[in-house]
């Protein structure tokens, strides 16, 4: 049994004597919006302790792999961040191209930065969107919503699915850009998309009861948040710098302008603006990134690793038999271990691949950004109110698909 | 040749197995006795400052001595590098010292080692089980567990 607390006592109430509460939240509740679940040792409302559990939505996404060709794994990676699946398709391929000494061409390098940028703008507005709601504001997640499901309406156009996007392949991409699609990107960039940002940022920028729910709440330390592992604007808003679209360019990332923001305190209010103003710069990088998309082919030209044409399938043996060999046993990749990172909109996503030359993967290893941010929620709350958990927890954006993999 | 590694063979002439630089990662693979003085050097020494734990896992190489590999990945935010450390681990004593006290934040990763391939580390705060449940039996990520075997699944006592 722990040591009772005794509760100071105020003038005009008794002295009580209390002894911690433990308390249980989740696995199932709608604040967690995911299967998490904590243990919180309670003195009053003030958080003692708290121990994070998870596990729940465990589906042995690196056990899987093992069994299945390079191909394969890309729809598995879709319900790693299932918020922003097309950038995890990205990394995934990129991982895989490293191991290959594939070097891809310049068009499917500016989709790849123009879909991981979009997917980026929606996985925020699912953070603040439904952070927003936890803390009683509805109305901001309706206005995120609705340039989400036109991102969304792109995302299908291009590859037929709207969250199962499974686009990238092992050199290139499923197919090219639709018709004009690019176009519409531009539509949605310019035309819905700033305007939302603007009415959620005029109702809460400024907002007296948003501040003074958020600031403050949940601070980290630049220096704790390094030593726990934090990435991504969590670790931004602890006035840490690091962006590996800046620190490591990858793609074609070098060759466009746009700026890292960073907070302060590291509380929940600097997480909020970080992601805000991140938003903004990815729509700088779409608009350049589209000025500058180059014609040419998506795939590389090399029949080692990019299935023959589909005429060819049905019109000769050797393409026939080619595309059968591709599909049963898989590309060919080289032995050897690699480990690619890119910044996704959570932080650094890691894959750790370790091949034996077969036609799938030995080992992969995801190094998902929410493992070490989903670690360090007791450090932020611990000697908070428990109303606070609930608001540090949707600003750090825990994603169960790709903590529990 | 990478400065990291030079500077790990010159420091630990003794432990350092062997180096490569394939694909453009920088590797060391390392005796597991000094683990934990290696990588405190890493974080510390003025040419390395791997101030990021941003990776550790186990690979299972069925069939090879040793059997298991402990991975680390580090990074080093001034220096903007990277450097994999591996250390080989014997079947029947899959067994090395925990980091904790080095970088606080892989905690969790050595628990989830410790679930997915039963690799053990000496020192840890809370050596318990992270995705799988505590009646779980067996690693499943290690290659001799078999990928469609089930176990029973548990709830609240009837």
């Amino acid at each position: 049994m722990a040591e009772p607390v005794y509760i100071t006592a105020k003038v005009g109430t008794p002295d009580l004597q209390a002894e911690p509460m433990l308390i249980n939240i989740g696995p199932s509740h709608p604040a967690t919006h995911a299967t998490l679940r904590f243990q919180a040792t309670l003195d009053g409302e003030t958080i003692l302790d708290l121990v994070p559990e998870f596990g729940y939505l465990h589906r042995g996404f690196e056990k899987e792999s093992e069994a299945a060709t390079w191909t394969q794994v890309v729809p598995y990676t879709d319900r790693l961040n299932y918020v922003s699946p097309l950038m995890n398709n990205v990394g995934y391929a990129m991982a895989v191209e490293k191991l290959c000494g594939i070097e891809i061409t310049e068009r499917c390098k500016y989709v790849r930065v123009i879909i991981s940028e979009l997917s980026r703008i929606i996985d925020h507005m699912v953070c603040i969107g439904t952070n927003m709601v936890d803390l009683g504001a509805l109305t901001n997640f309706w206005y995120f919503w609705k340039p989400r499901e036109e991102v969304y309406f792109l995302i299908e156009e291009l590859c037929g699915q709207r969250l199962t996007t499974s686009y990238t392949r092992i050199g290139g991409a499923m197919a090219d850009l639709p018709e004009g699609w690019t176009d519409r990107v531009l539509a949605v960039c310019r035309g819905v998309i700033p305007d939302c940002i603007a009415d959620v940022n005029a109702l809460l920028t400024k907002n007296r009861i948003f501040i003074e729910r958020t600031m403050g709440v949940g601070p980290i330390s630049a220096k704790d948040a390094v030593a726990l592992g934090f990435t991504g604007p969590c670790l931004r808003a602890a006035a840490v710098p690091l962006d590996l679209r800046k620190d490591e360019p990858y793609l074609v990332y070098d060759r466009f302008d746009f700026d890292v923001p960073v907070g302060e305190a590291g509380d929940t209010c600097d997480r909020y603006m970080v992601r805000m103003e991140e938003m903004r710069q990815s729509l700088r990088i779409i608009e350049q990134a589209v000025a500058q998309l180059p014609g040419g082919p998506i795939n590389i030209d090399d029949p080692r690793f990019i299935l023959p044409a589909k005429a060819q399938v049905y019109g000769n043996i050797e393409a026939l038999m080619n595309h059968f060999k591709f599909i049963m046993e898989g590309v060919k990749v080289p032995a050897g271990e690699v480990y690619s990172a890119t910044e996704a909109a959570n932080g650094e996503l890691g894959f750790y691949i370790v091949s034996r030359g077969g036609g799938g993967p030995y080992k992969i290893k995801v190094r998902p950004p929410c493992f070490p941010l989903f670690q360090g929620i007791p450090h932020l709350v611990k000697g908070q109110m428990i109303a606070d958990l609930i608001a540090v927890l949707g600003s750090v954006n825990i994603i169960a698909g790709e903590l529990d993999r | 040749m990478s400065i990291v590694l030079d500077r790990l063979r010159e420091r630990f002439p003794a432990d350092v197995v062997s180096t490569h630089s394939d694909f453009g990662d920088d590797t060391a693979l390392v005796r597991r006795e000094r683990i934990v003085e290696i990588l405190a050097f890493l974080r510390d020494d003025p040419e390395s400052l791997f101030d990021f734990a941003m990776d550790l896992t186990g690979v299972d190489y069925l069939g090879e001595e040793p059997r298991f590999e402990a991975v680390y990945h580090l990074y080093s935010l001034e220096k903007k590098r990277r450097v994999r450390i591996k250390v080989r681990l014997h079947e029947d004593d899959p067994v090395i010292d925990s980091a904790v006290s080095v970088w606080p934040g892989i905690n969790w990763y050595e628990r989830e080692a410790y679930d997915m391939y039963g690799i053990v580390f000496r020192g840890h705060p809370n050596m318990k089980r992270i995705l799988m449940y505590e009646g779980f039996e067996g690693h499943p990520l290690r290659k001799d567990y078999p990928k469609a075997k089930r176990q029973p699944t548990i709830g609240p006592e009837e």
